[in-house]
């Protein structure tokens, strides 16, 4: 590989880091406007008020940016970078088509784009702590209990699809992809996607934020557009997720014609699980702490180790 | 401990040119590795002399960030991102939880400033040097070429571990099991305890 196309992969990479969690926040304005029937967001600018992304720019880029007396400002500061910065890596990893269409292909893929996503979460610790403010460390609180609780399901989904494919690259694992792998990690699919969606804070996980309890948890203190980074962080982390769980589990590019149109594919799947996180905000009550803490530990982990033992049998069987 | 470790690295990283192509001329791998090892000893010693406690557990970030990319240049990427994926996303965050739910006080607190810190030292300078010894003894005159070797991949790691170290892989996850188990009949024997247990 030659310098110019590292850097034209890595380019390409940005530009997709930059377009599509702004294409996810666009979307859920839409659809949560739609099927909440809400009037704002589908207001501005007319057809189904198409400014309203380019109105929260302006609107964050305006405001002040205010650290509170009490923080620690270093750490306050820094902390909005430190959450997003990861999941612009992870994509490096992401294979979009078959073939070479990928950033970078990682030898320990799975490994490399769990691992770099588990640090995402050290920015809203950092955040919360350095507030100097009740809410937001009751919000850094709940942040690092519910990573600690589902990171293991979401290894454990991982490591099933890396066990059925003998690989643990990500193009590996599409390259050896089938169409009755559908069925036969669905379960694992499933615990991942869940667990994944619990590790993002979204709804119906989203106790860390709670804005009836803690006002908005880690994120309390954060105006202007150090906050807009830590709202961009959670949309390309449901970026990351659903192109994740679309290569682990659905079979990524895969599909008709999938040699000209494998990217497409990718795409289109990745797009309708971004929709079904939409979805599920706008449809699930929030769950209570404890429950969160009762899903991971008695549903999802002893369900992510059985379709560790399904698959294993499989894979001893067919050799 | 880990500043003993990342004097390790920073000797090993001195020496790894002197059975093969030489001193003089370093690779820039080899330049690399010599200035990550200095940001991991410096991270490292500011862990155990700031006197704030959660920028002490933040260094340990970098520290730990840091010996993954050692690995990373020796080739060793597996353990890399296993260092990651364990250290940084679980036992530092496991580590800040429990700062956050006793004390984490923002600003300097004075009684981290113990009188433990001489005895500590002894310690870690004790470590460092039987460390350092034993390195130097055992790969003085290794060399990697980062070039061709892909000795640290997930199938060369997998095979070695399952194949040569299974007894000693065994044995390690019996003893985890045996503590996983302790803590479970801890934490209900003092519910018990309290009246309130199940």
């Amino acid at each position: 590989m030659t310098v110019v196309e590292v850097l034209v992969r890595l380019a390409l990479v940005l530009a997709a880091f930059l377009v599509f969690p702004l294409v996810i926040g666009q979307t859920e304005h839409k659809v949560m406007g739609h099927m909440q029937a809400r009037v704002g967001p589908i207001y501005a600018g007319a057809f189904h008020g198409w400014a309203q992304l380019v109105a929260d720019g302006v609107k964050f880029a305006q405001k002040e940016d205010v650290v509170p007396a009490g923080a620690d400002r270093r750490v306050f500061r820094l902390a909005p970078a430190i959450a997003l910065i990861p999941y612009m890596v992870v994509l490096i990893a992401i294979p979009v088509g078959s073939g070479d269409l990928v950033g970078r292909s990682i030898d320990a893929g799975v490994f490399f784009v769990l691992a770099v996503m588990g640090v995402g979460v050290l920015g809203s610790l950092m955040g919360g702590w350095a507030s100097a403010n009740k809410f937001s460390l009751l919000g850094s609180l709940r942040t690092a209990a519910q990573l600690m609780a589902y990171e293991l399901p979401m290894l454990l989904a991982g490591a099933s699809v890396a066990m059925a494919a003998g690989t643990l690259s990500l193009t590996g694992i599409l390259g050896q992809w089938e169409w009755w792998w559908l069925p036969w990690q669905a379960v694992g699919g499933v615990v991942f996607f869940t667990a994944g969606l619990a590790e993002l804070q979204r709804p119906p996980f989203d106790m860390p934020v709670a804005d009836s309890e803690i006002i908005f948890g880690a994120y309390t203190e954060y105006t202007g557009l150090r906050f807009a980074l830590f709202l961009l962080a959670e949309y390309a982390g449901i970026l990351v997720l659903c192109a994740l769980t679309t290569v682990l589990f659905l079979g990524g590019w895969h599909g008709p014609w999938s040699d000209d149109l494998g990217w497409l594919w990718t795409l289109l799947k990745t797009g309708v699980l971004a929709f079904v996180v939409i979805w599920l905000r706008v449809s699930y009550p929030r769950l209570r702490e404890d429950q969160l803490q009762k899903l991971a530990w008695t549903g999802l982990i002893p369900l992510a180790l059985a379709q560790l033992v399904l698959t294993g049998v499989v894979r001893v069987a067919i050799a | 401990m880990t500043a003993g470790l990342a004097a390790a690295t920073v000797a090993a990283a001195d020496l790894s040119g002197r059975g093969g192509p030489g001193f003089l001329s370093p690779t820039g791998a080899e330049v690399a590795f010599v200035l990550i090892g200095l940001v991991v000893l410096g991270s490292a010693l500011l862990v155990v002399t700031t006197s704030q406690i959660v920028h002490a557990a933040l260094w340990l970030v970098v520290t730990l960030g840091g010996l993954a990319a050692e690995y990373l240049l020796l080739t060793a990427e597996f353990i890399a991102w296993v260092q990651v994926l364990i250290y940084i996303g679980a036992v530092v965050v496991l580590l800040l939880f429990g700062l956050m739910l006793t004390r984490a006080p923002i600003g300097r607190s004075t009684e981290l400033d113990s009188l433990k810190r001489w005895p500590a030292v002894l310690v870690a300078v004790g470590a460092t040097a039987t460390l350092l010894t034993v390195v130097v003894d055992a790969f003085h005159s290794a060399y990697l070429d980062l070039g061709k070797t892909d000795d640290g991949s997930a199938r060369v790691t997998g095979e070695s571990l399952f194949r040569v170290w299974v007894l000693p892989f065994e044995v390690l996850s019996v003893l985890l099991l045996a503590a996983l188990i302790g803590a479970i009949v801890l934490s209900r024997g003092r519910a018990d305890a309290d009246g309130k247990g199940r």
